[in-house]
Parts: C-alpha cells; structure tokens; sequence
C-alpha cells in the first residue's frame, strides 16, 4: 500500500512481515527469562516442600548423625561461622592494603596495569584450582609436624582467603576511586601527608563500599563447596572447632553429605540444610544492599 | 603597620610535562593584605596559586623552576617539607569541599594531623567565629557538614583552613559555586581575616577583585598559550589607570 503511496522504485516497507518478527523476538526474550526464572522458582519450592517439614530448632542445634530424626547440621553451621569470620580476617586487611597500594601509591605504569588486570582476572579463576592450590600449599607445604598445619580451619580459612581477596581488592579499589578528589586535596592543604590524608578522609569515605564488597565476598566464600572440599577430605565431624588447628566441616559439604546418601530422609534433611544456607546468603546480600543504599543516598546530599 | 613581604615570587615557570603553563612570574606579595589574581580562562592563575603552597605537586606531570621565597626560604628547596608548608600556607577551594563528615570533626582533622594537643572545643570555636560561622552552627556541631547551605559549607572550609592557623590563605575562586548573598559574605570575611591574614585570591568577577583586594595582579595568555604576568598594582589603579593597554581593556570587557 504505502509503495502505491509514495510511489518509490526498489523499497519494499514489508511491515506485515516486520510486525511477525518484532512479535517473535519479543516471546523469545521473553521466554527466554522464564527459563532463569522458572527454574529458580521450581528449585526454591523443590527445596522448601522438602526441607521445611525437618527444618526446627532441633536441625539447627544437633551434630550429625546416622539416624535422619536425630541428625543437624550445628558442626557445620559453627564450622562455616568459623570459616567466615577467618576469612573475613585474612582477606579484608590484606585487600584492603593492596587496594589502598594500588589506588593511591602506585605509580601508573606498565607493571601496574599488569597487576591490575591479574586481580581481575583472579576473581574468575574456577574456585576448585584454588582449592587445590590450597591444599597443596596450606595442607601439604605446611602440614608437617612442625608447623601443625592440616586440613584445618585455618588451612580452609586461607584457601578461601585466596578465593575471594580479588573481590575485596577490586570491590576497594572501586569504592577508594570513587571518594572525590576534592576531599584528598581539601587534607593536603591543611598540611596532612599521604598517610594522614588516606586514614583520615579516603578511608572513612570508602568505608560502607568495603564493607558492602567484603560482605559479598564472605557470603561467596561461605557458599563455595568445592575447595572446602579439597582441603576437609570430606571428613564426617560431630563438634566444634575450638580454635583455627582443628579440624571442620562447613554447610555447602554437610550438604553434600547428606545428598549423597541413599535414604530419602537424608535427602530432605539436605534440603532443610539448603534452606539454612540460603537464609544465610540472602541475609548476608541484604544487609549488603542495605548497606550500599544507604551510602548512596547519603553521597547524593 | 609596616608592609612587608611575606611571598616573593622570582622567575617562577611551571610546566605540565613539556608544556609552559607559567611563565616567568615575579611577585611580591605584602603581609596582612588581600592580592587579587584577575585574568581571563586558562592564563594559568589558579595554576599559579596552587605553586604558592606547593598544591601543584600532586598533580602529575606538574614541574616548577623559579623561586617562591617565603621567609626568605625557597619553599622548592629540597629539605623543605611540603606538609610545613601547606599548614603554613592554607588554601580554600572553587567549591566548597567540606569532608563527610561533623562540623566540628572538619575542623578539628587539620588541627589533629598537626598534631595540636590544646583544647580542641576552643579551638573549634575560634576558627568558626573567625569564619562568621559560629553563631549559625553553634547547636549543631555534630551534624554532617552536608546539611549546611553551600555559603555555609565554604566558610566552613575557610574556617577548617584557619584552624591550623596559616600566615597566608590562598583562596582559588571561593565565591564562584555559590549565590550573590553567600558571595558577599564571603566578601565581608575576606576584608575582616586580612587584619590577620594574608590573603590571595583568585576571581573571575572583577567587582569583586575591585571590592576585597588592596593589589591586584593582571594574568594574561602569550601566543604560546603560557600564561604570564602582565602587572601587578595597587587594585586603586589597576582599575583606574592601569599600565598596560591589554590591562585596561580586560578591565572595561574588551575582551574575558
């Protein structure tokens, strides 16, 4: 119609066939985020219709055990606790430093650049090679009698250490560049030297955005399986580590446990163990954006 | 009160990497006074200020040769320490940049980091009445120095600035972020501090060069795009019967 209408030569609008495309594509996309979402959803409900019958107080205080009514997951519980907060203590001083070096020390040169693309691309490396790293290094290196060092907690706790410090670098940096220039020289001009002024005004400033990096980075290292697995051994633990040389399981491995065995009871207790994992991330994630929002409205004012 | 010279300035050029930014300054600066830096953009006087208290070493690729004598001490010299300097020689900014943090604690960082060890509340105080600030703070001392108006926040800065109590205070365009009133304010406070201070001020508005300073000094930018010194003169006549030509008509908006 519209080619009568304007009478041009060699255009041919087609909408009729364009208007069928545009449509398609649309479903497509749509679809196509369904399927995230629909398979999450199907997931949580799976998990929940499992997993909340068993899940009580009793679940929550109890150590394992081979009888499914009597068994909890408390060891593991404690254990990833543990492991959190270790975590948290190696990496965020470490981080933190090497962010702070990088962000303000550092001169911009070659080799700068160089570290700066590593620390990315660490944050991507499978988190198995580092628990295999681990291993070889905190269990094996230093597992002789003389440094007490074995699957431990702190074994585990560095592992996890070098799983997530390319985060908490990065989530650092990102907040340390984002304090505006005019409060480092507003501290320059009253005399402050570079140390004054980073302690005094750079880091109070970037404080809540490490805080929210650091908490992602813990709640990524409490959720991670697979190096926890290299360096525990998958070992079947009914206490609690009372300090950093013993031995310990975490969540994500009772989990795995419990999945493994045969007897449909244990696979509902693995659910009920799931849902004590996610409350804790989402939790975790919560107060993280939480957090971040918080910073954010107060930077706008 | 006899005028003394508190900054000498002698052949100063500053570089950014290869290129001349300054070129070939010489200035005299006079105690308990207010010197204006007028000029149009780029002539390099906010560049220049920033050499007065060796701010420009933070920038990258910034080099200085030349002289800037203060008490007849080269401040380029190498055995002297920056910080000393800074302390001595403070400086207020284009906008108002308090730190996120209380009133009183932005006050009370630049003394702390100079290690004063008197009373704290006191000296709070006395550099926020020496600001003209006191007295619309003094119940809110702890709140954020975000909730204050933008005038607010500047004096707030010219009272952070004060507090480690400098000879000279070097302000680059304090009054051009804010409102005509929070303008005349700062004004009024820039003609109370020179009984005190020495001040050096750089401004685009030439009211307000011709309103707060005792000299003046007149930038300009080369064909070479260095800026340089044109002159430098009782703000009186400057703004009367100025030497040089491009001077006069500068002044009467020949061209900006």
């Amino acid at each position: 119609m519209s080619q009568e209408k304007f009478g041009k030569t060699g255009i041919n609008p087609n909408r009729k066939l364009r208007k069928v495309v545009g449509a398609s594509v649309y479903i497509l996309f749509l679809l196509s985020t369904c399927v995230g979402i629909v398979g999450l959803a199907i997931l949580i409900f799976d998990v929940l219709d499992k997993g909340i019958p068993w899940l009580n107080w009793q679940f929550i205080t109890d150590y394992p055990s081979r009888k499914p009514e009597e068994a909890g997951l408390f060891s593991a519980l404690m254990g990833t606790i543990w492991l959190m907060f270790m975590t948290a203590l190696f990496t965020v001083p470490i981080g933190v430093s090497a962010a702070i070096y990088l962000e303000e020390y550092a001169p911009k040169n070659l080799l700068t650049r160089i570290i700066e693309i590593n620390v990315s691309n660490l944050a991507g490396v499978p988190s198995i090679v580092y628990g295999l790293l681990g291993m070889s290094i905190f269990v094996y290196q230093f597992g002789s009698d003389e440094m007490f060092l074995d699957r431990v907690l702190i074994a585990g706790a560095l592992t996890l250490s070098l799983l997530v410090l390319p985060i908490v670098i990065l989530a650092s940096r990102e907040s340390i560049r984002a304090v505006p220039d005019s409060y480092r020289q507003g501290a320059y001009a009253m005399g402050a030297d570079k140390w004054q002024v980073i302690k005094g005004v750079v880091l109070p400033s970037a404080f809540p955005g490490i805080l929210t990096g650091t908490i992602l980075a813990m709640s990524r290292a409490i959720g991670e399986a697979a190096p926890v697995i290299a360096i525990t051994a998958l070992v079947y633990i009914t206490y609690i580590p009372k300090h950093p040389f013993e031995r310990f399981t975490v969540l994500p491995i009772q989990i795995f446990n419990w999945v493994a065995r045969p007897q449909d009871d244990f696979r509902s207790l693995a659910a009920a163990g799931i849902i004590v994992l996610l409350v804790m991330l989402l939790t975790m994630n919560a107060i993280a954006v939480v957090l971040r929002n918080k910073y954010q409205s107060r930077s706008e004012e | 009160m006899a005028e003394t010279i508190v900054l000498s300035v002698k052949g100063l050029n500053v570089y950014y990497g290869d290129f001349l930014a300054v070129k070939d300054v010489n200035m005299d600066i006079k105690r308990e006074s207010v010197t204006a830096l007028i000029g149009p953009s780029g002539c390099g006087k906010s560049t220049y200020l920033r050499c007065l208290n060796r701010m420009n070493d933070l920038i990258m690729g910034a080099s200085v040769q030349g002289q800037v004598l203060f008490e007849n001490r080269n401040i380029y010299d190498s055995d002297v320490d920056a910080t000393e300097i800074r302390s001595r020689i403070g400086m207020v900014f284009q906008k108002p940049n308090p730190f996120p943090k209380s009133i009183y604690q932005n006050i009370a960082f630049g003394l702390r980091v100079n290690g004063f060890s008197g009373d704290m509340d006191e000296a709070v105080e006395k550099s926020l009445r020496q600001a003209a600030l006191w007295d619309e703070v003094k119940d809110r001392l702890n709140d954020s120095a975000f909730a204050l108006s933008g005038g607010q926040q500047q004096r707030l800065c010219i009272a952070r600035a004060l507090a480690v109590e400098p000879e000279v205070v070097l302000m680059d365009e304090p009054a051009s972020a804010l409102d005509p009133i929070a303008t005349l304010a700062i004004e009024d406070l820039v003609r109370e501090l020179k009984k005190t201070y020495t001040i050096v001020i750089v401004t685009h508005n030439m009211q307000q060069a011709a309103r707060v300073s005792d000299e003046t000094a007149f930038f300009m930018v080369g064909e070479d795009r260095s800026g340089y010194l044109v002159e430098q003169d009782d703000t009186q006549k400057i703004f009367t019967n100025p030497t040089h030509q491009r001077t006069e008509e500068y002044i009467t908006g020949r061209f900006s």
